[in-house]
């Protein structure tokens, strides 16, 4: 394994923690909202509060993490993604910086706010879509050079593209199916029978969506990319893997065992998230930018690597403790304290 | 204008918004130890309440913090690309630890805060603050050595456009490291400590005369004081340091345009169009003894710099608001300390309240002048030799959409801060809080 793939895949990991922890964090953000408007806000809203509250905060770092992580591994990434996603990411942001106060405004100062909860609830949905922008625009065909030399983001080629928009459906169902299946665990642990029963039917209306988006998607790059669909297809033993781990966790959901269920929505989207990685190989930016062009150098890579380790030394002990305090804490879960 | 500048403004109004944010958030965490600590040790409830309550306003500070550093982490990238391409490989090391530094904080902030009653050893609670102290004070030096690093790099070789020789933790402890990272301590505490102390006036300026507020005024005055003098400390070492590094930001900020001993210390005044100095304060030797600590000193001026590298002229402005509200503040706090000490009645008059209301505020500009100082002293450059700021922005035509995009939101964010601290204090007076504490005491006895 070179340091180029060790780097890539510690980012990777990164990614994953924040795709998972921010899908749970977006996708309640929206039925807390959405169950406003359906009347049915009573039911869920304890149990997402009780879990929002200590966690928002640590959702943030992990993207952060992610992209200080990039620019230190691939400073390259710097100058071509920082040049065409100045619009986009800017959104991002915007939007971030909106949720993340407006729910500490919300939680800490006026509670029960309709306006913040809405607002909480719609960005919920945003960010996934304009954050989405950052990896379509690296399956490449989005990226034009000018005559001056510089580099710019293709508005029209992206907005009309079915590609691009399957991608950000994809992002936004997903989100919503990760969301359901924790809180219907969450529910459960918490003996919410009322809640569980709503997250679990939201569970199944986001789950095939989640699986036909994907598999569209995989479809579309044969036109999209060619080459990346063929890494794709050298790898559908893991897609297929990933595909049993959806039904499994179907399974347990309807057998009751919501923990492990959700568990194995997790173990999905792992599988898949790693396999289109893989998949992807060497390229950060089609046709641009691969791992090894765009690499630090080695001083600041081993650098790296020596503070990631220590950072988890120190930060997976915390994590356990946020962990053993609230969120796998029963007596908190079922009462606040 | 065009899209360095724009790049420039958007930079320097995050900046200008965050650091507010940031300011609060180094300093409140030690105010709340402190406050926690004597609460502890006198069992008096006061000053518990004084914690859990600071602890409580901290964390809005907290969230837009995090919001808006998310914000200029991110625009690093966005509006200045070719320099982290560039110095993301010189770097990326204290920028990554600041990542570690935050959580590490975030994580145990989140434990402290919803864990008020859930400790059989209240001792126990009270240790949680330690690592938010800690990470806090270590989120502010990784990230002040990427300043530092921008303003005297060091740690490679240049050949040929070519980086070699890279030494991270070289690069991380370059010289104008250990005097930014202690200055933007010392000043983050002793602004924290002028703004909560102006609160507590406030309340006693508006005819509050509970004992809980004139705890939290001496309190915190006291340790603006401390801090006040720490600061003014660093503040000569940091001249010391820009005289021998960065001659050109000490003499632009002191209008100083003649290489000479003797040199004096130019407050105020303006500039003439032929560069002339009108209407300033002039202390004779004070300059050279300020570099030197030698009446003879030689300072080199402007003029023996090349035009070019000459930064903006301005910054004097900057740097005489920074310095005389310091000096000010410190007066302000010794003058404080004495009369409490000796009982003179003129600090709980009127005009002086309004003094120490004016505190906190005025503490906060010198924050912001002494930022646009260091920034704008440091242009032509954004890493101070090899990178010019106009060589590191973005091309993007769109900048200053963006510019507005963002003005509209930190005016939502910085309206929405206020309503919602005033709102939260305000329904849940002190008077009220210490009487529901009293009353659940009562019941517990019976």
């Amino acid at each position: 394994m070179t340091i180029e793939v060790i780097g890539i895949s510690v980012l990777w990991l990164f990614l994953f923690g924040y795709v998972i922890v921010a899908s749970i964090d977006f996708g309640a953000g929206f039925f807390n909202a959405s169950t406003i408007v359906t009347k049915k806000h009573h039911i869920v809203n304890t149990v997402i509060q009780r879990y929002l509250s200590p966690v928002w905060e640590i959702t943030n770092v992990f993207l952060v993490f992610f992209f200080v992580g990039m620019i230190g591994f691939f400073p390259q990434t710097a100058y071509y993604f920082g040049t065409v996603l100045l619009i986009p990411i800017s959104i991002s942001i915007i939007l971030l910086a909106l949720r993340g106060s407006y729910y500490a405004f919300g939680t800490y100062g006026t509670k029960g706010h309709v306006g913040y909860t809405l607002m909480y609830g719609v960005t919920g949905v945003l960010i996934p879509a304009s954050l989405t922008t950052a990896l379509i625009v690296s399956q490449g065909g989005f990226i034009r050079e000018t005559a001056s030399g510089r580099i710019e983001l293709d508005y029209v080629a992206l907005f009309t593209s079915p590609f691009a928009w399957s991608i950000v459906v994809l992002s936004l169902v997903s989100v919503l199916f990760i969301s359901a299946s924790f809180l219907a665990y969450y529910s459960s642990v918490a003996q919410d029978k009322k809640a569980l029963k709503l997250f679990k039917k939201y569970t199944w209306i986001w789950s095939f969506p989640t699986i036909v988006t994907a598999l569209g998607i995989i479809i579309e790059m044969r036109w999209h990319n060619p080459a990346h669909f063929e890494g794709l297809v050298s790898l559908w033993w893991l897609f297929a893997l990933s595909f049993i781990c959806f039904l499994i966790s179907l399974w347990l959901l309807k057998t009751r065992n919501y923990g492990w269920s959700f568990i194995f929505v997790v173990l999905q989207f792992a599988l898949a998230f790693y396999a289109y990685g893989v998949s992807r190989y060497p390229y950060l930016l089609y046709p641009h930018l691969t791992i090894y062009d765009s690499f630090t150098n080695e001083t600041m890579a081993y650098a790296l690597i020596t503070v990631f380790i220590l950072g988890l030394m120190l930060l997976i002990p915390s994590l356990y403790l946020v962990f053993k305090l609230f969120i796998m804490n029963k007596p908190y879960i079922q009462s606040g304290k | 204008m065009d899209s360095v500048e724009f790049s420039r403004y958007l930079t320097m109004l995050t900046l200008s918004v965050h650091v507010i944010f940031a300011t609060l958030g180094v300093g409140v965490p030690i105010m709340i130890t402190i406050a926690h600590w004597l609460g502890l040790k006198n069992q008096d409830e006061h000053y518990l309440l004084l914690a859990k309550r600071w602890a409580r306003g901290y964390v809005i500070t907290v969230a837009v913090g995090v919001v808006t550093g998310t914000a200029i982490a991110l625009q690093l990238a966005l509006l200045w690309p070719r320099f982290m391409e560039f110095a993301g490989q010189l770097v990326a090391l204290p920028l990554f630890m600041e990542t570690f530094a935050f959580f590490f904080e975030a994580i145990f902030l989140g434990i402290y805060l919803y864990t008020w009653d859930r400790f059989k050893n209240p001792k126990r609670h009270f240790y949680l603050l330690a690592p938010v102290v800690l990470g806090s004070a270590m989120s502010a030096l990784f990230i002040t050595s990427v300043n530092a690093f921008m303003n005297t790099p060091q740690g490679f070789t240049l050949v040929d456009g070519q980086l070699t020789n890279i030494q991270p933790l070289v690069a991380m402890f370059n010289p104008a490291m250990p005097t930014k990272v202690a200055h933007v301590l010392t000043s983050a505490y002793m602004t924290t400590a002028f703004v909560l102390a102006s609160i507590a006036a406030y309340h006693l300026l508006k005819g509050n005369r509970h004992e809980y507020h004139r705890k939290a005024l001496a309190l915190t005055m006291k340790i603006a004081l401390i801090f006040s003098i720490a600061t003014a400390l660093v503040g000569d070492l940091s001249g010391k340091f820009l005289a021998e590094y960065q001659p050109e930001k000490l003499a632009a900020a002191e209008w100083h345009f003649e290489t000479e001993g003797e040199a004096p210390l130019v407050l105020y005044g303006v500039l003439t169009e032929t560069n002339e100095v009108k209407y300033a304060i002039r202390i004779p030797y004070a300059l050279s003894m300020l570099v030197h600590s030698n009446p003879f000193g030689v300072v080199t001026g402007l003029n023996d710099i090349p035009e070019e590298y000459h930064p903006p002229l301005v910054v004097h402005y900057f740097f005489d608001i920074m310095v005389t509200i310091g000096i000010w503040l410190t007066v302000l706090s010794l003058f404080y300390w004495l009369a409490l000490s000796r009982g003179w009645a003129v600090i709980k008059t009127r005009l002086f309240r309004i003094l120490l209301v004016a505190s906190g505020p005025l503490a906060m500009i010198a924050i912001e002048a002494g930022w646009w100082f260091t920034e704008v002293g440091r242009q032509p450059w954004i890493m101070r030799g090899f990178m010019t700021t106009a060589e590191g922005a973005t091309d993007s035509p769109y900048v200053w959409v963006m510019f507005i995009a963002f003005a509209i939101l930190y005016i939502i964010l910085m309206i929405g801060t206020a309503v919602v601290l005033t709102r939260m204090f305000k329904k849940n007076p002190v008077e009220r809080e210490l009487e529901k504490l009293a009353d659940e005491q009562r019941s517990v006895a019976k």
